[in-house]
């Protein structure tokens, strides 16, 4: 289990517990959290679960699949900090992970 | 006009098994795609990548699929209407008339929407002050190269129609091709290409650039691009073409009066029938308790929905339970020969 706090473009703060083996889209998703689409259902196929992780946490995170950065190209005003949330499986070392959700995904 | 027993809005491997159940008990359709092929997510998304939960299918590729897909309804002879957004439906006493993008008309007695996540939108530049430029020198697809001739084009994008687009419209047109990284998604010899291209001063590229801002009054004049690293840089630019890839947006399907809970369109799990007679909603855009987003259930779901449209297309016939081994009805209309 991690809490993890999404941080909504209408300045709210959701800090969910996510179960360790969901990504981070799933827990946004089942718990109705605006601004992840994921329209592909997690296949790292269309960039709408695209999240801009907290600095600090950048170094922790596992390193981008060659697919998730070709992916990233394709989102909404991708940053340094970019990552498709479908790609962060949540585990007791993500516990306290916090990432923006961009204004919109596409 | 066209008039026949189903239209079904989406060429995906759902909405093309529901045309061979329709097929199999004696209804017609016809089916509408917003992209320029059959296939759906399968064919847009994924031609190439292995999927392996299909029934009996142990590895198939999305092309694969989409292919034996085609293969299994040729005796149905069904009619595709691609390149086509359906936008309107309006019901006619017991029948409903649709129209498209391109003003194609339908007469039909039932609906299935098979729309995936909904239609493939070209995904558009972040920047606001594109919008007023778009479709006049500013553009997320071309339809007729010639214009660019001897004119500046700035190209963003790393991906294959990026790169291809770069290559070509280099030959008669000043190219600059900005990208917000050094690592390009498009294949690796038209990468070697640009970077050759860039070295011998046919083209220029930016790399680890976004756009910043679009300047010009009527036309585009310049744009700007930003670094990582925060420096701003304004080029000249007659044309700017961005490629992004697709993006899928519901559209349309949110006027028709539907019950729609998080882009998804709810239904019955009797015959996938929506809150709206005569209009079924079949594979990843239906949801009810327990959906499984996944290509097998969309089958199940099309075979029922297919039934669930009978009574509407042959109000006065009822509809006998036949398995194809042994159907002759079915097997006539299957075109097989014994």
């Amino acid at each position: 289990m991690a809490k993890i706090t999404y941080h909504t473009h209408d300045n709210k703060t959701h800090k969910i517990d996510v179960q360790n083996g969901l990504t981070v889209m799933e827990g946004a998703i089942q718990n109705d959290i605006p601004g992840i689409d994921a329209d592909c259902g997690g296949g790292m196929a269309c960039a709408t679960c695209h999240v801009y992780v907290k600095e600090q946490w950048l170094d922790k995170l596992p390193a981008k699949e060659d697919g998730e950065e070709d992916m990233l190209d394709m989102a909404f005003e991708p940053k340094n900090n970019s990552r498709l949330s479908c790609q962060l499986i949540v585990s007791d070392e993500l516990d306290g992970l916090e990432v923006n959700i961009p204004s919109k995904q596409g | 006009m066209n008039k026949t027993d189903v239209l079904i809005i989406g060429a995906g491997p759902t909405g093309l098994f529901c045309a061979h159940q329709l097929g199999i008990i004696g209804l017609n359709c016809e089916i509408v795609d917003n992209l320029d092929k059959a296939g759906g997510q399968c064919i847009e998304l994924y031609p190439d990548k292995p999927i392996y939960d299909i029934p009996a299918v142990p590895e198939c590729t999305g092309e694969e699929l989409t292919n034996n897909l085609l293969k299994q309804i040729k005796p149905f002879n069904i009619k595709f209407h691609l390149n086509e957004r359906v936008e309107e439906l309006k019901k006619n006493q017991n029948r409903w008339n649709v129209k498209t993008s391109g003003g194609v008309e339908f007469d039909v007695a039932a609906i299935v929407i098979a729309g995936g996540v909904g239609s493939f939108e070209p995904r558009k530049f972040p920047v606001k002050e594109c919008e007023k430029f778009e479709g006049n020198s500013l553009f997320y697809s071309i339809k007729d190269k010639s214009i660019f001739k001897n004119k500046t084009i700035s190209i963003f994008g790393g991906g294959d129609s990026a790169l291809d687009w770069a290559i070509e419209l280099s030959n008669a047109s000043k190219v600059n091709l900005i990208h917000r990284r050094d690592g390009f998604s498009g294949a690796e010899a038209s990468v070697q290409k640009v970077k050759e291209f860039h070295e011998q001063g046919k083209l220029n590229l930016y790399t680890n650039y976004q756009m910043d801002t679009v300047l010009g009054d009527k036309n585009i004049e310049s744009v700007k691009i930003k670094h990582d690293e925060g420096e701003i840089k304004e080029i000249k630019s007659d044309y700017i073409l961005g490629f992004f890839g697709l993006i899928m947006q519901l559209g349309p399907i949110l006027d028709w009066g539907l019950n729609i809970n998080k882009k998804t369109v709810q239904v019955n799990t009797e015959n996938f029938e929506t809150n709206v007679n005569g209009i079924f909603a079949i594979g990843d855009i239906c949801s009810y308790p327990g959906k499984l987003k996944l290509i097998l259930s969309g089958f199940h779901e099309g075979a029922l929905a297919a039934r669930g449209c009978f009574k509407y297309a042959k109000p006065d016939e009822k509809l006998r339970f036949e398995f194809t081994t042994t159907s002759k009805a079915a097997q006539e209309r299957l075109g097989i020969k014994k």
